[in-house]
């Protein structure tokens, strides 16, 4: 049977099946996403020419705003569709969800890469990043030291592992000029060492960015501070990243108007209750046992925002564990906002909301600064709408006729 | 259907057991092992007394550090109506200024150095941390510890700006200065380039109450403990500059102090030690446990990263669970559906 399919063609074994949705790219929302790249792209400038003081509301009580919590922080988590996807489908087997892989880590690449960029711009002496690379200067007792270089190569592994797609669409006569095929044969022979570097990457710097914050001590709220945040990090982001694959499936489908995937993302639900059910367990249970749940229900500020980020958590396992509320796509729909809103607002407790330097010190971000983060995630959405338009990336139509709908 | 689903959800619990023993085992060993040691005191490391009972306010320190080191006189936004650049009225420690004299006030101030209707100065600068989370986060090495002396410094060239230190300073010393395109950090490095030359740190050199002194950690600890044991009002003679130097000593009566030495412990210890005669909490000095942050952070990358076994163990039974998934769909027929995979 196997002769009839040109699966040597195809240089990841895994991933055939999947074709370039076409179509035109320059479209009216397109140009919108470009009017407010232009406009992040102007305070971008501003803040190098200028200095950060000129865009930004950051200060010396708060010296991490939200580039850093919205485009690294929790943009990473939702970059970690690939990570969560590769976890389920090559590490635990599951080939039942590969249509969802190829998208999910186009998600990842982005998600990751624009990530980066947006260190560069928060950097405050930008020009020495590359010292993070000089072994000399290379302090390893450093959580943002294994986070930084643990990001820079996964985002490399990402673009490896997303190849694939570029070299199916290459032109044989520029394979041939570069000597790609060789390199096709090596990918396709060892791919599956990127897969797993792929998975052990995010593993290390996600629980690491809840790591991060152990140094925070008192200046962190007592709901968040705990020896357990590299596992919650860690949780979070999986639940996220499997949160995004499905948002993802859902908006592409209904937007490209292609063929429903809900069987595969019912299933894939009960993966997310799981989490959640998980992350609960370790959140409360630690809560407890370090006898502070009664801070939850102060009603202060830190008091609102546990409870309102706890029934972000809670909401959806009802909806994901039973089967029959997953099939409605607008209840599917839903609990994933309200998962990915979950943990985008754990993380921004953790690293800003709940955080008090003292002294008054206070902290809400300027329209600059928002403005260029938005342009950063716009950049995100228009690049990702460009791949999938050209490249290999969305499952196939003539894939369709096997797969369960 | 059902077959599925049983297979799905014994799918689902491996994914979930496996994910958990991936990292809850290192980390429960971690809580466990709690944080790492803690670093002490060096050999002889020098540092400050500030009293603040002592402290006139006359902020001669916060001028002499600014010429050391060469800083800018800052303007506040606040105060620019009525200061047109002429003077120096940093309002805080922060880019431009490393050290800086703050003011307690309560009710009608009628009273120095008491918590109701009194007032209090309080001096900001680096406390000098035996265990410092500045350079726990620090992912270059930019700040250092000198291993004789003590004295955290902080290395412009290697640093990236990231920040990490400002968050992370639990007296939030480090500053960055947001204001300028080719910002940096500054931080107070105890003057080490006027030690260098055997000569005193600015602020304990100009000082004229001897509020601010310079001295041997170990010095100035059994100092500040004799002036806890001294009678309030009882005259004595506080030494100026540095501790056990030939200036002439300043006869004042002992101050009602609060019987804590701030900076003895706080953080696991600091090179600095406060007196005070209102709470120091009230100052502005954070209320800290014994240990450092930077313990508990690094005990937990420690357990986890040791000797990156871990990190490796776990890679290893990813590239060969990897290898067999890829194995498996290589080998067999795509076309396949995939209700025949799943009862397979």
């Amino acid at each position: 049977m196997s002769v009839l399919h040109p699966v040597a063609e195809s240089p990841d074994p895994v991933l055939e099946n999947h074709q370039p949705l076409g179509g035109r790219i320059v479209t009216k929302p397109f140009m919108l996403l470009g009017l407010l790249v232009l406009i992040g792209g102007y305070f971008i400038l501003r803040r190098f020419l200028f200095g950060m003081g000129d865009v930004s509301h950051m200060s010396n009580g708060y010296p991490i705003g939200t580039w850093v919590v919205l485009d690294v922080v929790i943009g990473t988590a939702f970059g970690c569709g690939g990570f969560a996807m590769a976890l389920l489908v090559y590490i635990l087997n599951r080939n039942v969800y590969h249509p969802l892989i190829r998208p999910a880590l186009l998600g990842g690449v982005f998600g990751y890469t624009l990530a980066g960029l947006a260190v560069m711009i928060d950097l405050g002496r930008y020009w020495n990043a590359f010292n993070l690379l000089m072994p000399w200067y290379a302090q390893i007792n450093s959580v943002i030291f294994e986070v930084a270089l643990c990001v820079m190569a996964y985002i490399t592994v990402l673009w490896i592992e997303f190849w694939p797609a570029f070299l199916e669409r290459m032109p044989s006569a520029i394979k041939k000029r570069f000597n790609l095929d060789k390199f096709q044969v090596f990918l396709r022979r060892y791919m599956y060492v990127f897969i797993a570097l792929g998975v052990l990457l995010p593993t290390m710097h996600q629980s690491s960015l809840g790591s991060v914050l152990l140094i925070m001590g008192s200046k962190l709220s007592p709901l968040w501070y705990t020896q357990w945040l590299p596992l919650l990090f860690l949780i979070s982001a999986l639940a996220m990243g499997y949160g995004v694959v499905m948002l993802e499936a859902t908006l592409v489908q209904r937007s490209f108007k292609l063929p429903s995937e809900a069987a595969l993302l019912t299933k894939l639900s009960r993966v997310v209750a799981g989490l959640l059910v998980l992350f609960l367990i370790v959140r409360i249970g630690d809560l407890l046992a370090r006898g502070q749940l009664g801070l939850a229900f102060n009603f202060d500020r830190y008091s609102i925002l546990f409870l309102i980020e706890t029934a972000l958590f809670a909401a959806p396992i009802a909806i994901l564990a039973s089967q029959r509320r997953c099939a409605n796509t607008r209840l599917r729909f839903l609990a994933t906002i309200s998962l990915l809103a979950a943990g985008s607002l754990y993380r921004m407790n953790g690293y800003l909301l709940a955080v008090n330097p003292g002294n008054g010190w206070t902290y809400f971000p300027s329209a600059p600064e928002l403005m260029i983060t938005v342009g950063v995630v716009c950049l995100e959405i228009m690049l990702y709408l460009i791949f999938i338009k050209t490249l290999p990336v969305l499952p196939g139509r003539t894939a369709k006729a096997g797969r369960p709908s | 259907m059902d077959a599925n689903r049983r297979q799905f959800l014994r799918g689902a619990a491996g994914a979930l057991a496996t994910t958990a023993a991936a990292v809850a085992a290192p980390v429960s060993e971690a809580v466990a092992f709690g944080p790492r040691e803690p670093k002490t005191l060096p050999p002889k490391a020098v540092g400050m007394l500030y009293d603040s009972t002592l402290c006139v306010g006359c902020k001669a320190c916060v001028s002499a550090c600014k010429e050391a080191n060469g800083m800018p006189a800052e303007q506040p936004a606040s105060l620019a109506l009525w200061n047109e650049g002429t003077w120096d009225a940093a309002e805080d420690i922060s880019g431009k200024t490393l050290n800086v004299i703050r003011v307690y006030q309560n009710g009608t101030m009628v009273e120095k150095d008491r918590e109701q209707d009194g007032y209090a100065f309080v001096k900001r600068h680096c406390l000098h941390c035996v265990d410092p989370s500045c350079i726990s986060v620090c992912p270059v090495s930019a700040m250092q510890k000198n291993p004789v002396t003590g004295i955290v410094t902080h290395n412009p060239d290697a640093c990236i700006g990231c920040r990490y230190c400002v968050y992370g300073c639990p007296f939030n010393v480090p500053q960055y200065q947001f204001d300028e395109p080719f910002g940096r950090i500054s931080k107070c490095q105890f003057c080490n380039h006027l030690q260098a030359q055997g000569k005193l740190p600015a602020c304990c050199d100009v000082c004229p109450t001897g509020a601010s002194l310079f001295g041997l950690v170990e010095d100035l600890q059994a100092e500040a403990e004799r002036r806890l044991a001294a009678k309030p009002g009882e005259t004595y003679t506080f030494p100026r500059g540095k501790l056990g130097g030939d200036r002439v000593g300043h006869e004042a009566p002992v101050g009602e102090y609060q019987p804590h030495i701030y900076g003895e412990k706080e953080s696991g210890g600091t090179q600095v030690r406060y007196l005070t005669g209102v709470p120091h909490e009230k100052l502005g000095l954070p209320e800290l446990p014994d240990h450092s942050y930077a313990a508990v952070s690094e005990g937990m990358q420690h357990t986890l990263y040791k000797g990156m076994i871990a990190p490796l163990a776990l890679l290893g039974g990813l590239v060969v669970l990897a290898r067999r998934s890829a194995k498996a769909y290589r080998d067999e027929d795509p076309t396949r559906t995939d209700d025949e995979e799943d009862s397979r």
